[in-house]
């Protein structure tokens, strides 16, 4: 194997600004589809939950349609599809007027497919609550919307955090599908200096090293969070064994 | 733009059929790697072999830390470089899916034996089995039973997931698709066409492992 190791490539110009500038995008996209996935999929999660059966079909329907479709053929559908099927003026905005469309296709679809799996998370934690708590929230003569506002969502959340962290960790991961309709994000821009200077070691180092980072960083601060919001007696990562 | 028109799909259908079969075979070899490499790494890490155990895990928590299409990009930079020569985007691509998910497949098959109680384990020892006897005999045979579910729906996702070769130019379905799109300029039509059949056979394949799941005891 004959390889000539240039770890300095990663600290010049314009190397290590395309380096920085993919992570600010990688951060960018991942917590703007968060917010979306996480307001969404609650949302849908719940709805699968009440005692509904329009809401709970919407959401199971949901669910089924962005699990059965790969992220690559959403993210397309988002860049290049949707311009064409809405209304026209609305088409013509979006391809010719809509401020940076890489970035806002990447979140949109990021955020609606990643809301799937969240809802999920949130339908199984509350289906893992006893029903006598709903039972007793009832008897005490709250609305269903009060039983979910202060009785389940509030224990819910507590129970999903370990899940829900995997899911904010695959977020990041997944934003490196945004490369595909043309967003700089860190997996395009490793790619880009490796295009540029034949330093691929390098580069795609640089980038694993930061994602592993991501990842330790995320995974600590949410076991704190964890740790603090633990509800008393109910299952744990160590319990569940997960 | 015209109509939604379908003759773009009839016509390019033998060439989006070739990319469909590359697809579906990526899948296959890619779950049976994913799944031999998987059980190697879940042995290793729940042997107790210290040094063994820890590298097995570390390289678990490394890939799971990755995202698919940096793993595919490093290994078609990195296969060409160890071969000494191009090999094209099939290898480097396989090479990275099964590498990718025998992580995944590791974890599922870890917590699939360690369900397996331990008194089974115990009774092994007891006759004189030693530790891959007993995993090879005991222990596999009934975690793979259990777990087959999961291991099927990690297959569909790793259906989807090799739609992230597009990124290699590697012509499955996916890559396929793109191609007569553009060509053709009739991207409304192929990409919905493309989530459409991706859609049905991962909707199908989901319901027919729910059946499973219901049909084997728990």
């Amino acid at each position: 194997m004959d390889y000539n190791w240039n770890w300095a490539v990663l600290f010049q110009e314009p190397y290590a600004e395309w380096l920085l500038s993919g992570v600010y995008w990688t951060f960018a996209v991942a917590l703007a589809a968060w917010v979306i996935a996480f307001t969404v999929g609650s949302l849908i999660g719940v709805a699968r939950t009440v005692p509904n059966r329009f809401a709970r079909a919407v959401g199971g329907a949901y669910v089924e349609l962005f699990r059965n479709v790969p992220l690559l053929v959403q993210m397309f559908l988002w860049y290049f599809v949707l311009p064409e099927v809405v209304p026209e003026a609305l088409g013509h905005w979006m391809k010719r007027d809509m401020p940076n469309p890489q970035y806002i296709s990447a979140v949109l679809c990021l955020g609606f497919y990643t809301a799937s799996r969240v809802a999920e998370q949130v339908r199984a934690g509350i289906q893992s609550l006893p029903a006598g708590l709903t039972q007793a929230g009832q008897a005490s003569g709250l609305s269903t919307v009060q039983v979910y506002r202060y009785i389940l969502l509030p224990i819910a959340y507590r129970v999903i955090i370990p899940p829900l962290t995997s899911e904010f960790l695959t977020i990041f991961k997944n934003s490196s599908l945004a490369l595909t309709i043309g967003l700089l994000e860190l997996t395009a821009r490793a790619q880009q200096i490796t295009d540029y200077t034949f330093q691929g070691f390098e580069a795609f180092t640089a980038a694993t090293v930061i994602y592993v980072a991501i990842a330790l960083l995320a995974t600590l601060v949410m076991h704190l969070v964890e740790g603090r919001l633990r509800v008393p007696g109910m299952a744990t990562r160590e319990a569940s064994g997960s | 733009m015209s109509a939604f028109d379908l003759s773009v799909i009839t016509e390019n259908l033998p060439f989006l059929w070739e990319g469909l079969q590359l697809s579906l075979l990526l899948t296959a070899l890619a779950v049976l790697g994913g799944i031999v490499l998987g059980t190697v790494l879940a042995l290793v890490r729940l042997s107790g072999f210290a040094p063994l155990a820890l590298l097995a895990a570390s390289y678990v928590n490394l890939i799971r830390s990755m995202p698919l299409i940096l793993v595919i990009f490093w290994f078609y930079f990195l296969v060409p470089l160890v071969i000494g020569r191009p090999v094209g985007g099939l290898y480097s691509a396989l090479i990275a899916l099964v590498l990718f998910e025998a992580a995944y497949y590791s974890e599922i098959i870890r917590a699939g034996i360690q369900a397996v109680p331990r008194g089974n384990i115990w009774a092994g020892k007891a006759t004189g089995l030693n530790y891959w006897q007993i995993q090879r005999h005991i222990v596999l045979p009934q975690a793979f039973r259990h777990m087959l579910p999961v291991l099927l729906t990690q297959a569909i996702i790793l259906f989807q997931d090799t739609s992230l070769v597009f990124v290699v130019s590697l012509r499955d379905f996916m890559t396929a698709t793109s191609i007569v799109a553009q060509k053709e300029g009739r991207l409304v039509e192929m990409y919905t066409f493309a989530a459409i059949v991706y859609f049905v056979i991962c909707f199908a394949a989901s319901i027919l492992v729910r059946r499973l799941k219901g049909g084997t005891p728990q």
